[in-house]
């Protein structure tokens, strides 16, 4: 078959717009800014994105993991055994290794064990954005730092610099690992770093992140850090709240109510 | 092409030498393709130590390559004769050395096929960034500068005056690459090991003592086999730069142990607890760790003694301590050291496997073929011996 010169230009183009059209999808999530407002009809937007975790409320079901299920389903994070080589979005450690410097040798061993949620912090002043040579992780407008897949070379720097570690390799190929795929999102190759994104997929549907949305306890606030009114500021202003690290300049944007 | 056919003419040990070469770098490469497949999960990292002996490797190397500025700024510089049959080997030797730097952070990487990507979206605030281009840009330096110097030579007329501007500019370049190498580590919040604004200095001090110091082992070596002698003057002087270099790194090392120590910052010493006495039952570098301690107060005995250095059969054993002790500290103990325990305190410990040591030594194999095939195109052209 002969295709004239005319007829090739229109099927290539008319191909191109269908994948335009399609890229609307999360393979670059942080890449879709600037679409179509019609799309983005109910998306949520925030001058800043915070979370405040309220450590009682989380802790008060013991041995829940409801908001960890749920993220690492809706993200396909695989279960990997090995707890050297483990790939995790959020997780939950004891207070003692998540607020290191909060320990003393008297510290009441029922708080010492209380189990609290780590996740990416989302940091305002991300050291992990600053060491990557590839711009693979970048922090949005809105405070989500971002991470794009498909240009990560694999050179682990963001992992050296992230003083939580909250971001994880995949040593292998992960999708043998994971449990129940979930075709809406993207699945990762080896080689590539990843962490949690705030569900800035779901945001762009309206939706709340998995965890927010997860937990029966309502213990995980999200809203907007700029919003005098929002639930966040709101908890921030009333209660007394600590965040990992702080002392790093990183500006952590992950609140614990304690 | 650059002189080549003199690499490949050479007797029976000559080959030797490159088959026995060629086939640690065979069995490398097929634990390279093994890597490629099957990810970085074949080695012996984790998410608590992200880099391991590539990296360390890597960063020992850098010291390699950037000390060949100790042979270089004297004779360009200063006119000092005596290095004038040395230079060249210093120069081939840092670009072998470069090259090794390259492949390590090659193998290190968990999508290799995407590397150019650092270049396709450069990016100024990230110190590999300035990695990539300062040992690239030293690689083409080295290259241009024994590539021009060495064919002149062949021709028997003076080298164009343009190098002249292009060697004195190897000289401050040879500091950055092992500057920029050290603020890799040095800026990163929460590492508190590699925390230090003496990171630096203490990787050009101890560059500057491993290198020359491989150097006279190496001079010496091909004064046995080829008769090539760059003079005694040329190998004292040098074994001086090695004794100043060594006592610099260990004085280096001190102020790090003082500031460390007094000061009792749990999160600073924790590194050094882990590599000199174990932290929660885990030491497996301790041993290490020790040696490279004791050889450094050896080697520094045997260098600041006059009569030991200037015997040269005790001056080569010199070297070998002053080279395993540094190869120790900054090829194993000081990358691995600084993910130890992790900064949400975390001991993971790690050990190179065999895959990722084989990959290692198939690195370094590259690395000595290109100095005996450097060497050899260097030296027939100077002496015309053959084999």
């Amino acid at each position: 078959m002969i295709i004239s010169r005319k007829r090739f230009l229109q099927v290539t183009g008319a191909s191109l717009l269908v994948a335009a059209g399609e890229s609307r999808t999360r393979a670059f999530p942080g890449l879709a800014q600037g679409e179509a407002p019609a799309l983005r009809a109910a998306e949520l937007k925030a001058g800043r994105w915070a979370m405040v975790i309220d450590v009682a409320k989380c802790a008060r079901e013991e041995g829940c993991t409801l908001c960890v299920d749920a993220c690492h389903a809706t993200h396909n994070v695989p279960a990997i055994g090995d707890r050297a080589r483990e790939v995790k979005w959020i997780w939950k450690d004891s207070f003692h290794k998540v607020f290191p410097d909060q320990e003393n040798e008297y510290l009441a061993a029922e708080i010492r064990e209380t189990p609290v949620l780590a996740f990416c912090n989302h940091c305002d002043n991300p050291p992990c954005v600053r060491v990557c040579p590839t711009q693979a992780t970048w922090k949005r407008e809105d405070g989500i730092v971002m991470m794009d897949w498909h240009r990560c070379i694999g050179c682990r720097y963001c992992m050296a610099a992230c003083p939580y570690g909250s971001r994880s390799f995949n040593w292998a190929d992960p999708k043998p690992h994971v449990q129940k795929l979930t075709a809406a999102f993207p699945t990762r190759t080896k080689g590539v770093v990843e962490k949690c994104t705030f569900c800035e997929d779901r945001l762009g549907k309206g939706q709340l992140p998995a965890c927010v949305e997860a937990c029966p306890e309502k213990a995980m606030a999200f809203g907007d850090l700029l919003d005098p009114r929002s639930l966040v500021r709101e908890l921030l202003g009333s209660k007394y709240s600590i965040r990992r690290r702080p002392e790093l300049g990183t500006k952590p944007e992950i609140y614990y109510l304690v | 092409m650059f002189m080549f056919e003199k690499a490949v003419v050479g007797g029976r040990r000559y080959w030797i030498w490159i088959l026995c070469l060629l086939a640690v770098i065979g069995l490398g490469f097929a634990a390279y393709l093994r890597q490629l497949s099957q990810g970085l999960a074949i080695t012996g990292m984790s998410r608590d130590v992200t880099w391991g002996i590539y990296i360390a490797q890597f960063t020992f190397m850098v010291g390699v390559a950037a000390s060949a500025v100790m042979v270089v700024l004297p004779y360009y510089l200063h006119n000092f004769k005596a290095f004038g049959k040395i230079t060249i080997l210093g120069e081939f030797l840092a670009i072998s050395a470069v090259t090794m730097c390259m492949l390590f952070i090659f193998v290190d990487m968990g999508q290799p096929t995407r590397v150019l990507n650092v270049l396709l979206y450069p990016t100024p605030n990230s110190l590999m960034f300035w990695d990539m281009l300062s040992l690239g840009g030293y690689l083409l330096l080295n290259a241009a500068i024994a590539l021009v110097t060495l064919s002149a030579e062949r021709k028997g007329v003076a080298p164009p005056a343009w190098i002249k501007p292009v060697i004195l500019l190897s000289i401050p370049w040879a500091v950055s690459i092992h500057t920029v190498t050290a603020f890799l580590y040095s800026g990163l919040p929460g590492r508190s090991f590699w925390m230090s604004a003496i990171l630096a200095p203490r990787f050009l001090a101890s560059a500057f003592a491993a290198g020359p110091a491989l150097l006279i082992l190496l001079c010496v070596l091909i004064r046995k086999l080829t008769h090539y002698d760059v003079g005694r003057e040329a190998i004292q002087k040098l074994a001086l730069i090695v004794t100043y270099a060594m006592i610099t790194n260990v004085f280096f090392l001190l102020m790090e142990v003082f500031t460390t120590f007094y000061s009792r910052l749990p999160e600073h010493m924790e590194h050094f607890q882990y590599l000199f006495v174990g932290l929660e039952g885990q030491d497996s570098l301790v041993p290490w760790m020790w040696a490279s301690a004791i050889l450094a107060v050896i080697s520094l005995v045997l260098l600041i003694t006059p009569g030991a250095r200037r015997n040269e059969k005790v001056l080569l054993w010199t070297c070998g301590i002053v080279f395993l002790s540094l190869w120790i500290d900054k090829g194993l103990g000081l990358i691995v050291g600084g993910f130890i325990p992790s900064p949400l305190g975390a001991v993971t410990e790690y050990a190179p496997t065999i895959p990722e040591v084989s990959i290692t030594l198939a690195i370094w194999a590259i690395g000595f073929l290109m100095v005996t095939v450097f060497y050899k195109i260097a030296l027939s052209i100077r002496e015309g011996f053959n084999s």
